[in-house]
């Protein structure tokens, strides 16, 4: 099975690992990612202003490529697929932004929200089955207590995102299950890290991550699992010494899947 | 040829703001067999109902046509008017233009003319209308309540006293409800039990009313005065008659780790257990999951301690059948699962409870005997935090869009008594609104804030945080401080919202009654006919309606009950005799309709025929029992040989409607 893919920026400098064992897991577990043949930063948060259109754009065209290519479109950092699916979510829903962004655009067929947009996480739970995975897995995770931080932009807002309940959500602890590991319940692990902020701001968000470590120490989490690279980064750089290491999901996967070199 | 009057009505400005009504009547005035056509401004009225008697004997109408609100609404003033002027009331044919017409359009030409098509429709069915001759149907004299909480009670309690039986069906092993599990009650806070048990005792001794506890209903068949309940009694493992109550079986019992579902499973019970002190019947039950007995076969303590030898490891269930004339639906509320809300950590942590668990927390029958301890180290809070609204008037599709309505209250009554009873604890209660109408209501919430000083904030919380030291990390917003607030609190009480039992919904199904997309019963209409179901013969008590308090609850009671008495009262009922009729001649005998008659009104004979060669055939044949048909249709439906006819809406009838409609 074949996919048009979004990397993404990020996953392109600072997130290598995210990407390259998405891709090897994916080809593991049986489907392709396609990375669609030009694409553009998504444009981050500027996007999920009401106004903007011109920010827009660039999410517009990956869409309307995969769509050309008759493929759904799988994103893999909580950012991107946040930006992607909203603006796919307007393309449906907000006449207003489909006209003018068309205008801009001078598509060969106009773009109206066509394809579908999955998160990697999806397309584990939903087109291979989490049971199928954990057939799959050679090297199980076996004694580790993983605590999922899923962050605010994976699941939120919920009725656009349709990922999972943003409150009680249970993708990523199922993930966790499936590769052989145990998934930690803790309550912070759909708060904000502090994002953006820590260019602005670093103690704000170090007060913020620093609230989602204690909680999760607390809990009895000795590794935290995340799919995206502004929440590893602000919970990586958390000055106050929390000990606990954050990972990509795409790495214990590919751990689990026993392709990860070196692994253990 | 029918000679026809019609009557176009204005409805004040309902119909005749957007539908041109004189141009209506002008223009039926020239359909074939109309001699007769006018509009007035209210035709429900007495002079406009004047007009249509009028024109009857003036004209010698056979037949009459009122283009004007719904059918339910006014069919049966007309037809009542109709008679008084000698016609045949089922002469009669409403052509709705209000709710099909004017309501629904903007444009006056288009709604005209669907007006006049409408209309013609109605002229061309009363042509082939025919006089039908209504029935009678015996009453009886005996009444069944779904339901044996303090709706179902005070209903019971209110049929009985006039002098009817009634039956109380309840599928716990006590009656009484939620509100034996409630400590006091607002706004008064007398003790829930003293104002309720009394109640429970009356049903039992009261000699109209029967109370099957532990039961169920599986079926229903018949209709208004005639119904057929089929009725569960579950196997409890004890002889109702032989048990005395005394409780020593449930003291030996040793399988004693049994969650206590009537302390919300805060506290344990045994596998033999009577629910509570002042249960009604007050005999014990075997939980047959938890029983060693009837799990494994090995134990068998209860029946030999029981000295009134009432221990049946044997029993079955058993299935009844009674006879109703009317059935009052009071199937209750549970309070909403809070797994979609885990910002609020009720799944992480013992010491968020919900409000329901409170007054177990602090009443004197209670896991605690009734001192607040938190449930996870038996420590007394020193801090607690109220939330409201969870789940209710929630439209991010986790919960509930409705207000529960009863929280607002209740929890202003924990946050008081709590302050009344350990002074030094403080009070914190999170509201959207704060939603008091009510006799003394609104001064009982003052008296939260003003008297026992209970901080009331407007705002929402928007996370709980177990913490390692015990604590709730509580983090909300003081939305007219415009300000984050951060509360370390040591219990967390959840107002969760309230929804019908579950058991409403196939119970609906089977009384073929309505509901809404929430699984409340509908009533018959909002604001006049709000005790009865649109399904004749079944009544409404209490929350399976809709949100209600305890006040509100017993007036419902009260009112389900009167309309009960009012049927029951009558020795017999007008059949509707638009009933299914089957053509002899026609009826090949294939049990098609008998197959789909949801009331079990056709049969079958044998029957003698002189065929045209003059022999004599026997044939089967389909026989309509009319006292029984309820007139639904199915049957002409389901008929492949055209035989079966429904009197009043003839298969004739339908298709010239459609035929005026399409021409």
């Amino acid at each position: 099975m074949k996919f048009s893919y979004y990397p993404g920026c990020t996953l392109k400098t600072k997130a290598k690992e995210l990407d390259r064992y998405a891709r090897l897991s994916a080809e593991a577990l049986g489907f392709t990612l396609e990375e669609l043949p030009e694409w553009q930063c998504c444009g981050g948060t500027y996007p999920m202003a009401k106004d903007e259109i011109a920010t827009k754009l660039s999410s517009v065209r990956a869409l309307a490529s995969a769509r050309d290519a008759g493929q759904d479109l799988v994103t893999l950092c909580s950012a991107c697929h946040n930006v992607i699916k909203q603006v796919n979510s307007d393309m449906q829903n907000d006449e207003n932004i489909a006209l003018k962004a068309n205008n801009y655009l001078q598509l060969e067929e106009e773009y109206h929200g066509e394809t579908r947009v999955l998160h990697y996480l999806e397309v584990l739970r939903d087109v291979v089955g989490f049971d199928e995975i954990a057939k799959k897995v050679t090297n199980p995770l076996k004694g580790r207590k993983i605590g999922a931080y899923y962050g605010c932009l994976l699941l939120r807002p919920g009725k656009v995102m349709q990922m999972d309940n943003p409150e009680n959500p249970a993708i990523l602890e199922d993930f966790i299950r499936a590769i052989g590991a145990t998934p930690v319940k803790y309550a912070m692990r759909n708060e904000c890290c502090g994002g953006y902020v820590t260019l602005e701001d670093p103690e704000i968000s170090r007060k913020k991550s620093g609230a989602v470590l204690h909680n999760a120490k607390d809990s009895g989490v000795e590794m935290l699992a995340t799919a995206c690279p502004l929440c590893l980064y602000n919970l990586n750089q958390n000055p106050d010494g929390y000990d606990i290491p954050v990972v990509y999901f795409t790495e214990l996967l590919a751990e689990a899947l026993g392709l990860k070199e070196g692994g253990n | 040829m029918q000679r026809i009057g019609v009557f176009i009505c204005h409805c004040g400005t309902n119909i005749a703001a957007t539908v041109d009504v004189k141009a209506v009547a002008e223009a039926l005035k020239h359909e074939p067999g109309v001699v007769f056509s006018t509009d007035y401004p209210y035709m429900c009225s007495e002079a406009g109902q004047n007009i249509v008697k009028d024109a009857i004997r003036d004209y010698h109408l056979s037949g009459v046509v009122i283009c004007s609100c719904s059918p339910r609404m006014h069919e049966a003033t007309f037809r009542k008017a109709a008679a008084v002027a000698g016609l045949n009331p089922y002469m009669v044919e409403i052509a709705n233009i209000r709710e099909q017409c004017s309501w629904i359009h903007k444009d006056i030409p288009q709604a005209t003319e669907k007006a006049i098509t409408l209309g013609k429709a109605a002229i061309a069915k009363v042509h082939l209308n025919a006089p039908l001759y209504a029935g009678e149907s015996p009453v009886v004299k005996r009444a069944l309540v779904i339901g044996g909480g303090i709706a179902g009670i005070q209903t019971a309690l209110d049929i009985a006293d006039a002098g009817f039986p009634v039956d109380i069906v309840e599928t716990k092993p006590t009656i009484g409800g939620k509100m034996t599990q409630l400590d006091k009650t607002f706004p008064t806070l007398d003790c829930a039990a003293c104002i309720l048990t009394p109640k429970m005792v009356d049903c039992a001794q009261n000699e109209n009313i029967k109370i099957y506890s532990y039961s169920e209903v599986t079926d229903v068949k018949g209709f208004v005065g005639n119904f057929t309940v089929t009725i569960k009694r579950k196997a409890r493992y004890v002889d109702e008659t032989k048990c005395t109550g005394c409780g020593i079986c449930t003291e030996k019992c040793p399988m004693k780790k049994v969650p206590n579902e009537f302390n919300l499973g805060m506290n344990n019970r045994s596998a033999v257990y009577i629910p509570f002190a002042q249960a009604v019947p007050k005999v014990a039950t075997i939980d047959p999951e938890h029983c060693n007995m009837l799990k494994k076969g090995k134990c068998g303590l209860c029946a030999k301690v029981c000295t009134a030898g009432a221990i049946d490891y044997k029993q079955k269930d058993e299935f009844i059948e009674e006879q109703y004339g009317a059935i009052v639906v009071a199937t209750g509320y549970n309070p909403i699962n809070l797994d979609k809300f885990d910002e609020f950590a009720y799944s992480q942590s013992k010491d968020v409870i919900t409000s329901l668990e409170f007054e177990r927390l602090t009443n004197a029958a209670g896991p605690t005997s009734g001192t607040l301890l938190r449930p996870s180290d038996g420590k007394h809070p020193h801090t607690i935090v109220f939330v409201q609204c969870v789940g209710s008037r929630d439209t991010s599709g986790c919960g509930k869009e409705y207000c529960s309505k009863i929280c607002c209250m209740y929890t202003a009554k924990h946050a008081m008594l709590t302050r009344e009873k350990y002074p030094d604890t403080d009070v914190y209660v999170f509201y959207i609104d704060v939603r008091t109408p009510g006799k003394s209501f609104d001064e009982f919430y003052r008296r939260a804030v003003e008297q026992y000083g209970v901080h009331y904030i407007k705002g929402m919380v928007g996370k709980i945080v177990p913490q390692a030291d015990g604590t709730l990390a509580v983090q909300a917003s003081d939305l007219l401080d415009n300000k984050q607030l951060h509360i370390n609190a040591d219990l967390v009480v959840l107002a969760a919202a309230i929804e019908p039992d579950k058991s409403a919904r196939p119970l609906a199904t089977m009384l073929t009654a309505s509901m809404d997309t929430n699984d409340f019963f509908t009533e018959a209409h909002p604001k006049l006919r709000p005790v009865e179901s649109p399904t004749a013969g079944v009544f409404l008590s209490g929350t399976c309606q809709g949100p209600k308090d305890i006040p509100e609850t017993v007036s419902q009671a009260g009112a389900a009950a009167s309309k009960v008495i009012g049927l029951l009262c009558k020795d017999k009922l007008t059949c509707n005799p638009c009933v299914a009729h089957s053509d002899e001649w026609m009826c090949n005998g294939c049990s098609a309709c008998e197959k789909v008659c949801p009331y079990g009104a056709i049969t079958y004979e044998d029957k003698e025929f002189r065929m045209p060669d003059r022999t004599t055939a026997i044939r089967r044949v389909a026989i309509v029992n009319e006292a029984v048909c309820q007139g639904c249709g199915a049957c002409t439906v389901a008929c492949p040989s055209g035989a079966m006819d429904l009197k009043g809406f003839s298969n004739s009838q339908i298709m010239a409607e459609v035929d005026a409609i399409c021409k």
